[in-house]
């Protein structure tokens, strides 16, 4: 049997974290489709046609789809997905908004945010925001998997040439519609594909103060991020969130900046190759996980850091 | 209108849990116990809307062992009505969960369902859109405001790329983010007063639903331990060091 990877995209391209998902689909099984759900999507199908490992591609343009609401998506996956091993996608707010769905309306438990896979029925997923690590076996007909995709490396974007399916069911709640979106516009790298993240805390003080992390992103090329305490105090918009509940960075350089390390930040951020902590507390949990700490004063540390690089 | 919510006993979570010697699982045994942050902020967020005249009644509902009943207390002490509590001896995994609160929307017909976005013990975040599909209802997750209008809620959303808004015809189901709101603390008196509020208790297995667990715990490991590394004096040394040792600039 085939698995069924589900793409996350903005209708013009895929989502990069579906790169590494694909390379988590291929640790479970050989024949992987692709389903490009969405309204105005020929070039995302045509996009993952050509990623590495990709059978076919089942394309459903419609404009139910145009939004991802979970109500449609996930009928129509569900509806797909009855005759699949694996049905997998990514771990992202997307894939945890309409995943378990699929998986009620298939009658089957889902594994979520799985970081290794050991077979095909068997996964290792973090549980207490990441205090442990569990492997579980699921015993279901169809394993509805979604995947924390820093914990993978990405296949090849192209290389690939499968057949594009159009698929014409239609499903169309009458009981959500789309009101509006508001998306954070940003010329730096996506958070969670960064190489380098430059992170601030409630020690930032204020929104202001985070123009003193834009010249550091600028000159390494980093996306920045914010504790839960910057985000709740306003400083900066909720999108920036790293941690437990916010978003899941793995990138080769970590800059902690004002952040105490409280173990749901943690969570968020420690499987960074190396690790930097700037704060001004020498006791703050952060110096436990951190390569190289500098305790100092941010505001003395940013500008020296700015104009050394 | 009458408002559902579930809400779920787990470890507190300023606690670091450690995993048994024998890698079995975590272990629970003495640690301090809690209803989980995001099911607080459900509580508070339906006990909001009461107090603006939008709802009249707020039942809170937990499943897991006795000891839960704790948790329901603690929501009534919060300002909820009235408690029911689905007993068995495991905790339930998301979707068996989830049937038994098909269940108890089934028996109660609540207008909005609210649960938290997951719970801090398993990191599921199944549990709502799952309970959403069971009853084909609408659901608005990572929710961090809810507006009710007439029949229909508007609800604005915690996603990766900022903030996405969806109308859902009621009843519906909203999970909540962090930012919902900020949960109060529960003063004395109201703690006496939820004492005697009432609390239906249920046998999980007089509910018609399979009980049984697909997913198979098979070990639990502590994650990799990072060791502390090391303290630079000054920016000079940590851009050295990051050049030349670690090689990441
Ligand atoms: C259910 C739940 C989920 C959560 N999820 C997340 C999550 O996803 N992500 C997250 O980050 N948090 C999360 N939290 C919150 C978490 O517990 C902490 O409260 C939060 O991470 C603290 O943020 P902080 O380190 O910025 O603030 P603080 O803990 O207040 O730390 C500020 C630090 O800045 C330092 N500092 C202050 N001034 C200076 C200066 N001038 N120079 C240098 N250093 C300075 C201080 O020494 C201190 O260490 C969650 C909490 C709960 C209950
Ligand atoms: N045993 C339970 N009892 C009551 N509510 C639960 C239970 N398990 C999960 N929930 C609800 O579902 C939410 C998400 O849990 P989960 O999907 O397991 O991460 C929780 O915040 C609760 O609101």
């Amino acid at each position: 049997m085939s698995i069924l990877v589900i793409a996350e995209h903005d209708n013009q391209s895929l989502n990069p974290a579906m790169l590494k998902t694909m390379a988590a689909a291929q640790a479970m099984g050989d024949d992987i489709h692709m389903l490009v759900a969405g309204e105005g999507c020929q070039a995302v199908a045509a996009e993952a046609a050509q990623v590495a490992g990709v059978s076919k591609v089942l394309c459903a343009d419609n404009a139910a789809y145009g939004h991802f609401l979970a109500e449609n998506i996930s009928a129509l996956v569900a509806d797909l997905g009855k005759d699949y091993s694996h049905i997998v996608t990514a771990a992202t707010t997307t894939g945890k908004n309409f995943m378990p769905r699929v998986a009620a309306l298939l009658d089957v438990a889902q594994v979520s945010d799985v970081i290794a896979v050991e077979s095909a029925d068997t996964f290792r997923r973090p549980i207490y925001a990441g205090n442990a690590i569990a492997t579980v076996r699921c015993n279901e007909a169809i394993k509805v998997v979604t995947v924390r995709a820093t914990a993978f490396d990405s296949v090849e974007a192209t290389g690939g040439s499968a057949a594009i399916e159009a698929v014409d069911q239609v499903f169309s709640s009458d009981k959500v519609s789309f009101v509006g979106e508001e998306l954070a516009e940003s010329e730096r790298p996506d958070l969670t594909s960064a190489r380098v993240v430059i992170s601030g805390g409630r020690g930032m003080q204020n929104g202001e103060n985070f123009a003193l992390l834009e010249g550091i992103a600028d000159k390494l090329g980093a996306a920045i991020g914010a504790s839960r305490a910057a985000v709740d105090a306003g400083f900066v918009p909720n999108d920036m969130q790293v941690g437990q509940t916010g978003k899941i960075v793995a990138p080769e350089l970590y800059i902690a900046v004002g952040i105490s390390g409280a173990i749901q930040h943690l969570a968020g951020m420690k499987d960074s190759k190396v690790i930097v902590a700037i704060n001004k507390d020498e006791e703050a949990p952060i110096f436990q996980v951190a390569d190289y700490g500098l305790v100092a004063d941010l505001f003395d540390v940013l500008p020296a850091l700015e104009n050394a690089l | 209108m009458k408002i559902l919510v579930a809400v779920k006993r787990v470890i507190d979570y300023n606690v670091k849990v450690r995993v048994k010697a024998d890698q079995s699982n975590v272990d629970l045994s003495n640690v301090k116990m809690a209803l989980n942050p995001f099911c607080e902020i459900a509580v508070e967020e339906a006990v909001r809307l009461k107090e603006k005249g939008v709802a009249e009644e707020v039942v809170v509902v937990s499943i897991g062992p006795k000891a839960c009943q704790e948790q329901i207390r603690t929501a009534l002490a919060l300002g909820a009505d009235r408690g029911v509590h689905i007993e068995c001896d495991e905790m339930p995994d998301s979707l068996v969960a989830a049937k038994l609160l098909k269940e108890v929307v089934a028996e109660e017909a609540p207008q909005l369902v609210i649960l938290g976005k997951q719970a801090i013990d398993s990191d599921n975040n199944q549990t709502g859109q799952m309970l959403g599909a069971l009853t084909d209802m609408p659901q608005g997750t990572f929710a961090s405001e809810v507006v009710v209008e007439g029949d229909s809620v508007q609800v604005t959303r915690e996603v990766d790329g900022g903030l996405q808004t969806v109308k859902l015809t009621l009843p519906a189901i909203v999970t909540t983010d962090l930012r919902l709101n900020e949960p109060r603390y529960a003063s004395l008196p109201n703690i006496m007063k939820a004492k005697r509020k009432p609390l239906d208790v249920k046998a999980a297995s007089d509910m018609g639903v399979e009980l049984t667990n697909n997913i198979e715990l098979l070990s639990v490991e502590p994650p990799a331990e990072r060791s502390a590394g090391v303290k630079v004096a000054d920016v000079a040394e940590l851009v050295e060091k990051l050049k030349n040792e670690a090689k990441v600039l």
